[in-house]
């Protein structure tokens, strides 16, 4: 009976924490404190020293110094960088890349989520999915590997089969296809998840009606799917249209030849460039700044239409 | 599916074999790319240069993957690959995991500052350059910890895992650990990770993969000697750097030979490892996803 009793107590205050002070209850707590430990520590040291480091963009840091010990020289770099001789075209390369990626890419992943959504026989969806997900796997260098031999002049596939002798890689015309075809053929089967993963959530009985109601495939499609996938297609399209400015550096960079920069040239690798490369430090932390800045401008301004015209919003 | 016979009529049938065709023709375009390389890794280079290998091999050789190991660079960009993704991964699996038990107890005073404490940095970052400076001055440079440090604590896997612990795993389970006197290491322990072993395992895949592909870290903060496998093949693939030192000596023809058949098969040495795990996690992508996607 005694025992009973103890156990009940016990639960209640398991269950009920709040009964207790907020000192008693950090100090019983502690060992979750010390789980957290390391991960804050790192977290501090890596994620935000360099956000406090970031003033040397308006500083002339010097290695031998620290974040705060360099000359103070205001929005200098930023001038430097809009009067550099390639700004113009860095600006819109960037631009164009990202808002072209994005009109293309965008809608691929949710065709075919639809499509793989109603395939009926389970074991071929499943292969379906496995494949379409297996070059989300592959490493950018292998992609970019296999892109430049495809389009090698010299036996490369593509001139295989168009029978030409074309080098793709020098024509700055052929650069943003090259870039964004690459990029739907890797992750337009990955981005499916998301929206696959929401059309699961849909009540069967709902399709059930409309097939008792007559209506076809295309039909179920154009009144069930779409309108439960429209709130994370909105979501997506924000987060997605917050990063116009922020190409995928990798690929570019392995992509980019001498003869294809006028349109290849963006500037994630010029911050690279300048910065790694360079040691230009203050300089290319203000470039960075520069385009997380826009970034954030984006994200504001997309979220605020969502808002008003769809009633989603995601910040 | 009960009564498929009568519901499933006319229209349904033929849409039903529209979108089978659709999608096997996707399958191809998706799959053909990487069947042609591995193709081309066990074919002769010139029967490939004329497109004989198309569909099947030509001439059939494995003389490529043996020159792969067989070069000191790519072997051991190889075995460094390996180090770090063994290595990543469990760092990345015991990081999450202490970040996300216990942000994931209700009870944790403090448990909503620390939450934006770690998620203030999956949107905002100091940048390439202002992390480079921190991580050189805490010593990273030529260090193989430059890989992970820098990059923090997963906070895509930790919601994941911590949105697992908090819908999946029994609540009870852990009141009667806690009844039977288990402090919270015990919890943790005997509880929490046994009983998550399937989202364990999507995030040792996604860290595999991560660790395994990733080149560019190293290229910033590794000497040559430490670069992994994908970055040695830059110099193959990429730019040609490494494959006339690979091939020096050798005649033009012999050259340009064993060049394509290395590019060929280092490229599925690369991607190979990683093709071959991610199948065996496939069905908790969309539960993980949507787990992530639910609470931001």
């Amino acid at each position: 009976m005694q025992k009973t009793s103890a156990q009940a107590g016990a639960k209640k205050t398991a269950l009920k924490p709040h009964g207790k002070t907020l000192g008693r209850r950090i100090l019983e707590s502690w060992q979750l404190y010390a789980l957290l430990l390391i991960p804050v520590v790192i977290t501090i040291i890596y994620k935000y020293v360099p956000m406090y480091g970031i003033q040397i963009a308006f500083r002339d840091y010097k290695p031998s110094r620290s974040f705060f010990g360099s000359e103070w020289v205001g929005w200098d770099w930023f001038e430097r960088f809009f009067t550099a001789p390639n700004f113009k075209r860095m600006i819109v390369n960037t631009v164009k890349l990202s808002l072209f990626g994005l009109l293309w890419s965008f809608p691929v992943p949710i065709l075919l989520s639809l499509a793989i959504n109603q395939l009926r026989f389970k074991k071929y969806k499943r292969v379906v999915q496995t494949v379409l997900y297996a070059p989300h796997f592959i490493s950018i260098m292998v992609v970019c590997g296999m892109i430049r031999i495809f389009l090698s002049p010299y036996g490369g596939l593509i001139n295989l089969l168009i029978g030409q002798q074309i080098d793709f890689m020098t024509v700055p015309e052929a650069f943003r296809t090259i870039y964004i075809a690459s990029g739907i053929w890797q992750d337009a089967g990955w981005g499916t998840i998301i929206y696959l993963a929401t059309l699961s959530a849909v009540d069967p009985a709902l399709y059930e009606a409309a097939k008792i109601d007559g209506a076809s495939m295309f039909q179920r499609i154009l009144n069930i799917d779409i309108p439960e996938l429209t709130p994370m297609i909105i979501l997506q399209l924000i987060m997605s249209a917050s990063g116009i400015m922020s190409v995928g550096f990798e690929k570019v960079f392995l992509l980019q030849t001498d003869l294809n920069k006028a349109t290849s040239d963006v500037i994630a690798v010029y911050v690279y460039e300048q910065g790694i490369l360079d040691h230009a430090y203050s300089y290319s932390t203000a470039i960075g700044l520069f385009n997380t800045v826009i970034n954030i401008i984006l994200l504001i301004i997309v979220n605020q239409i969502a808002k008003k015209t769809a009633d989603v919003s995601f910040v | 599916m009960k009564k498929d016979k009568k519901s499933v009529g006319l229209s349904d049938r033929a849409s039903d074999i529209v979108l089978v065709v659709l999608c096997t023709v996707i399958m191809l375009i998706i799959a053909y790319p990487l069947y042609y390389v591995l193709v081309a890794s066990v074919s002769d280079p010139y029967d490939v240069y004329a497109g004989k290998t198309f569909l099947l091999p030509s001439q059939f050789t494995v003389e490529g993957y043996v020159r792969v190991f067989q070069n000191s660079d790519l072997l051991r960009g190889f075995f460094n690959s390996v180090l770090y993704t063994v290595v990543g991964t469990i760092y990345s699996l015991v990081t999450v995991y202490i970040t996300a038990y216990p942000l994931s107890r209700k009870d944790l005073p403090g448990r909503k500052w620390i939450s934006i404490f770690f998620i203030i940095t999956m949107y905002f970052g100091g940048g390439l350059i202002p992390t480079y400076l921190v991580a050189k001055n805490t010593g990273l440079l030529g260090n193989m910890w430059a890989l992970f440090l820098p990059g923090g604590v997963g906070m895509g896997n930790v919601i994941i895992v911590r949105n697992f612990f908090e819908n999946n795993v029994p609540h009870e389970l852990v009141e009667a650990a806690q009844i039977d006197g288990a402090d919270d290491f015990t919890v943790f322990l005997r509880v929490i990770v046994p009983l998550s072993r399937s989202i364990m395992a999507v995030i040792v895949v996604f860290s595999m993969v991560a660790f395994w592909n990733d080149w560019f870290t190293a290229l910033i903060y590794l000497n040559e000697a430490q670069y992994p496998f994908p970055l040695v093949m830059r110099g193959i693939v990429i730019s040609t750097e490494a494959l006339s030192k690979m091939t020096s000596g050798m005649s033009y023809a012999e050259a340009n030979r064993i060049g394509e058949l290395v590019k060929y098969a280092s490229m599925i040495v690369a991607a190979a490892p990683m093709l071959a795990i991610y199948p065996f996690v496939q069905k908790y992508f969309e539960q993980g996803f949507m787990s992530g996607a639910v609470k931001g």
